[in-house]
């Protein structure tokens, strides 16, 4: 299979990136591990591709109290991220190290499967739970959308034709938080059949997202039990899975991401 | 209307190398037609077998699922360029003893999976040689034999000897 017609243009620098992104036809083009299968398919049939893979765009730092996650991090790049290793941010790397297989992961970024939102992804549950928000840039400036309202339904977020991610902004949780990401996936494409994000904080209070069983992941209501939560949320069934079934699933790690967070908070 | 074409320019098995490409050539495509290094094998052609498997500056990506563009200046390693003065590869050499292979269509791709897995990991458990060729399929011998193949190519790099 071969994508349809396109051009290319490698952007080295932001500012040609977005001359480029003024084109309403162009897509950016990060690892390409969403957008090629879907132009390969002739799914996705773009006049122009903007490679911004070359930008300076990635890493992991530490910035007066926040995580920075760059937007062109691979997946491996969080799998190995020093930054990373502590109990509260542990879902990070545990959801990164369960995306794709080894190949995918050398590829893939945070930012472009964020851009891409897939419904059945894994790590938008993680940026949901810990409270990210998304630092987005164009020719006309930079904004700030949360995580909770980036994600509007299936492929579909709040990013605008001509711009960027340009970093995952996540505020540290407290000391003696945990935090764990749960999935039980489909076992030949490793999509989430139902993906659980969880943080439990030291005041006992917790923040569980979910991926995989609607049309977009979502935050479960903190003032519900998870299990009430569930039983009202809207899911969807496909050839895969039932509605029934995903929703029996999802409470399933949603309980076990909290043991997992909990434990993690704990020390254990 | 052809797209105009892009010139690629990479050092392919320590060799530097040009080619035209369409900007939507793929890898695979511009190593297999364009180089003639057809060891990087279409399979799936989804990103999902692993047939394709190449080094690219040192780590496993699928070239299917990477323009020929996106390769630029980099420095890749096939197959072909795995072994050196007309010897095989450690690796290549622990798969022909360990039965790691039968009709070899996969071959190449765990083999270089397995390359990038032992350079991060020179003694890799059997779990984690399993979870770092999930996206590599094997539609003949089974996964066994490729596994013992891993480790006893960890094994003869580390030099213990103990194949």
């Amino acid at each position: 299979m071969i994508p349809a017609q396109v051009a290319y243009v490698r952007a080295s620098t932001l500012e040609e990136a977005f001359d480029a992104l003024s084109d309403p036809d162009a897509k950016v083009l990060a690892g390409g591990h969403s957008l090629l299968p879907v132009m390969k398919l002739r799914i996705a049939r773009p006049s122009l591709l903007v490679d911004i893979g070359r930008l300076e765009l990635g890493g992991v730092r530490l910035d007066d109290g926040k995580l920075r996650l760059g937007a062109l991090a691979t997946w491996d790049d969080l799998v190995r991220a020093d930054e990373l290793e502590t109990p509260a941010l542990a879902a990070i790397a545990e959801c990164a190290g369960v995306i794709g297989d080894l190949q995918v992961r050398n590829r893939g970024t945070l930012g472009g499967s964020l851009a891409h939102a897939d419904p059945a992804s894994d790590m938008p549950a993680v940026v949901l739970a810990l409270g990210a928000a998304l630092e987005l840039r164009s020719s006309e400036g930079e904004r700030t959308v949360a995580a909770a309202d980036f994600f509007r339904g299936p492929f579909t977020t709040a990013l605008h034709a001509d711009e960027l991610i340009a970093e995952i902004v996540l505020p540290l949780p407290p000391h003696g938080s945990g935090s764990a990401y749960v999935k039980v996936e489909h076992p030949a494409s490793g999509f989430a059949l139902a993906g659980a994000a969880a943080l439990m904080q030291p005041d006992g209070s917790r923040t569980i997202a979910v991926t995989g069983i609607g049309a977009q992941p979502f935050l479960l209501s903190n003032n519900t039990e998870p299990g009430a939560a569930l039983a009202e949320a809207e899911i969807y069934g496909d050839r895969f899975a039932s509605e029934e079934y995903r929703r029996h699933v999802a409470g399933v790690v949603v309980r076990r991401a909290l043991e997992r967070a909990a434990e993690r908070a704990k020390g254990v | 209307m052809t797209a105009p074409p892009g010139r690629f320019e990479l050092v392919v098995n320590g060799e530097p190398r040009s080619l035209d490409v369409e900007p939507r050539t793929l890898l695979v495509h511009a190593l297999r037609d364009g180089l003639g290094l057809t060891g990087a094998h279409v399979g799936c052609d989804t990103s999902q077998c692993g047939a394709c498997t190449v080094l690219l500056d040192g780590r496993a990506v699928k070239s299917c699922t990477l323009l020929a563009l996106q390769a630029d200046g980099a420095e890749l390693r096939t197959i072909e360029g795995l072994g050196s003065d007309g010897e095989q590869h450690p690796i290549q050499r622990a798969f022909v003893e360990h039965h790691g292979l039968q009709c070899g269509f996969c071959t190449p791709g765990m083999i270089l999976t397995a390359a990038d897995l032992l350079a991060r990991d020179p003694d890799p458990d059997e779990a984690s040689i399993r979870r770092s060729i999930r996206g590599n399929f094997c539609r003949c011998t089974g996964y066994q034999s490729i596994v013992e193949s891993i480790r006893a190519a960890g094994a003869a790099l580390r030099g213990d000897g103990a194949t």
